[in-house]
């Protein structure tokens, strides 16, 4: 007699909900919702976990993960996660930001939760844009890149330049993980999930502040198809956005996940 | 328990310690910073958060996170501050969640001054932030009273799942007075069901403030007036000095009102019969007290300090039934016990008063005034 066994290879975590979510094709937010998703299920995570969502596109996150959620004002996750993290220490507690709500109007909040050392993770979406409101200038824009509130093109001379938040935020002592990774493919994909895991190692350690910053596309602001805008994340955003390790605690260095 | 000389500021925030508070985030602010230095102090030791927030932007959001896991969680702040909060405290109140709010006010508009005022009556009673909702206000006119307030705050904002505000001026956070402290109150261990906590054994729970479909946004709406509803008819609490045969009514709250009592004793000795009612819910307002004595007095002299706030409402509320006169000192100006007796003798004189707006006569009495001091 012959007996097969079928292994699972691939099914929805846990952590996630059974429910189709609103963003446009192409859009990465949901391979980045589904990292999170399955690191807090490999970690057994879920039934501690707290997320605070922003606002911003993924205002909805807590629709699609299966844990206690938040929705934070604009700009004010790590407040909140700080407010919740202080009075519930043994709970996992994360945000999830897009680069207008972390880097322009939340940029106090997420500075100094980083400052402090709040044991939160953060994880921080940039796709150079204001997605949920229809596509404005965001404080990581590319230079010369047409937004509808740059329509002539992101103009250093009175915008400025793009912000690198990985690189201010390992500046910090507070901070214990901080790396940029890319979504635009399977290989990026893959050490995003793994930079994800770690950040909620050091979170589960107690080293302090850490952030996942993911290069995410928007193709419908963009105005791009979903290739093309997984294009232009590896051509035109990680030249502005080198990914690699900014900070990394020597206990986590040492870690093998 | 014994009464010891306590300063208002750390009498307050001791209190909100013996009530069982768990977290307090704040900014330092004059005159509100002895408050946030007494947790500084205290809550460490005890196990209990303190953080110093970069902002009270970040103090109140916070705040709010706090809140949502059904731990008693505070802040204190004053008029600048309070202004800076107004975000979170809307999306405290359209989240649901309880939390306690202390306003030590300050001279305003803008940055103002330091000393104590009354001038952010509107901001607090009317509510402030954005959108339809409805705090509950207090407003203690002594040390006692505000340490009775703190722990009174937290049940109404964990009874109704709401903001509760209790506001004072300068004088109270800074001045010392005999008073009672609580014993501590042990902090429960079950958590509402409601809270966020960790989906353990249960469905995920999900605190928002948003409700994207405008039906859904109306029927958030609908139960938090509903609610406001139950709170105007439980939780009013007013304070009374000899009106029984008052004919004249002196309407104030906090140090305004508790001037007034002192005025009133004076006036009483001099045969005018005047009697004092002090609000100390501002929301809900005394309305019905109000009414009831509108048809026993003959004239009502409402005393502020800021520029005729509260006397809106009560002019709301007494429809020209019989005559309002006003007196207000404003930009931190606390007025002196004398300047009401003044007031009240001159409305006991006063056979005519007529004006539509109270305050028309009263500009022109306070010019007369400022000159006279200058
Ligand atoms: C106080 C406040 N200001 C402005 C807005 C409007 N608003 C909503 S989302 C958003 C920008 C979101 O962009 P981002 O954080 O980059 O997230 P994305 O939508 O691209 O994922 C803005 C400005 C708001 N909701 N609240
Ligand atoms: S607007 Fe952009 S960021 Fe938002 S869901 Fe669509 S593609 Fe994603």
């Amino acid at each position: 007699m012959v007996s097969t066994t079928a292994e699972v290879i691939y099914q929805r975590p846990e952590s996630f909900t059974d429910v189709h979510t609103h963003y446009c094709p192409g859009c990465t937010h949901g391979t980045a919702h589904r990292l999170v998703a399955e690191v807090i299920d490999e970690m057994g995570l879920r039934e501690k976990t707290i997320g605070v969502a922003p606002v911003g596109c993924s205002v909805f996150a807590y629709n699609y993960f299966n844990m206690d959620f938040v929705e934070a004002a604009h700009g004010r996750a790590p407040a909140m996660a700080t407010g919740i993290k202080r009075v519930l220490p043994d709970n996992t507690v994360f945000t999830y930001q897009g680069d207008g709500d972390l880097a322009s109007i939340g940029m106090a909040e997420i500075m100094h939760a980083a400052i402090r050392g709040e044991n939160i993770t953060v994880i921080f979406i940039n796709n150079a844009i204001y997605g949920m409101t229809g596509g404005q200038m965001a404080p990581t824009t590319l230079p010369g890149m047409k937004t509808t509130s740059s329509p002539f093109g992101r103009d250093v001379e009175t915008a400025g330049h793009p912000v690198r938040m990985a690189e201010i935020l390992s500046t910090i002592d507070g901070s214990s993980y901080i790396v940029r990774r890319s979504l635009h493919n399977a290989a990026n994909i893959r050490k995003s999930k793994k930079a994800i895991r770690l950040a909620f190692e050091a979170q589960e350690r107690g080293l302090g502040f850490s952030m996942v910053e993911l290069l995410s596309s928007c193709p419908t602001n963009w105005k791009l198809t979903a290739q093309e805008a997984l294009d232009f994340v590896s051509d035109e955003m990680v030249p502005v956005f080198p990914l690699g390790d900014y900070k990394v605690s020597p206990t986590l260095a040492s870690l093998k996940v | 328990m014994v009464k010891e000389f306590l300063k208002g500021n750390h009498a307050f925030a001791e209190a909100a310690i013996r009530a069982g508070v768990e977290a307090f985030y704040g900014y330092p602010i004059t005159p509100s910073t002895e408050f946030l230095e007494h947790m500084a102090r205290r809550l460490p030791s005890l196990g209990r958060a303190f953080v110093q927030a970069e902002s009270e932007v970040a103090a109140i959001n916070m705040v709010y996170g706090a809140a949502c896991t059904g731990k008693r969680v505070m802040t204190a702040s004053s008029s600048p501050g309070v202004s800076l909060m107004m975000e979170g405290i809307s999306y405290i109140a359209g989240t649901e969640v309880p939390a306690v709010i202390v306003n030590i006010m300050r001279g305003g508009p803008g940055l103002g001054n330091i000393a104590p005022s009354q001038g952010d009556y509107y901001q607090m009673v009317k509510g402030g932030g954005h959108g339809d909702y409805f705090p509950i206000v207090l407003a203690p006119a002594s040390v006692q009273e505000g340490i009775d307030s703190i722990a009174l705050a937290f049940d109404l904002a964990e009874k109704y799942r709401s903001i509760v505000h209790v506001i004072v001026d300068g004088n109270m956070g800074q001045m010392m007075e005999p008073a009672e402290l609580p014993p501590m109150r042990e902090i429960p261990k079950e958590v509402p069901d409601w809270a966020v906590a960790g989906a353990k054994g249960r469905d995920a729970n999900i605190l928002t403030s948003i409700y994207i479909a405008p039906e859904d946004e109306e029927v958030t709406n609908l139960r938090l007036l509903k609610r406001w509803k139950e709170i105007e008819k439980n939780e009013v609490l007013f304070d009374e000095y000899l009106v029984d045969d008052a004919e004249i009514l002196v309407i104030g709250f906090g140090t305004a009102g508790r001037v007034a009592s002192s005025a009133i004793r004076d006036a009483r000795e001099e045969g005018i019969k005047a009697g004092l009612l002090r609000p100390i819910t501002l929301a809900p307002f005394p309305s019905q007290r109000l009414v009831e004595l509108t048809k026993q007095v003959k004239r009502i002299l409402v005393v502020e300090m800021n520029s005729g706030m509260m006397l809106d409402d009560i002019m709301k509320i007494v429809q020209g039934e019989i005559p309002i006169e006003f007196y207000g000192r404003m930009g931190g100006v606390t007025p002196l016990p004398d300047e009401i007796l003044g007031e009240i003798k001159r409305v006991a004189a006063n056979k005519e008063p007529g004006a539509e707006d109270p305050r028309d006569e009263w500009i022109s009495r306070l010019e007369q005034l400022i000159s006279g001091e200058k």
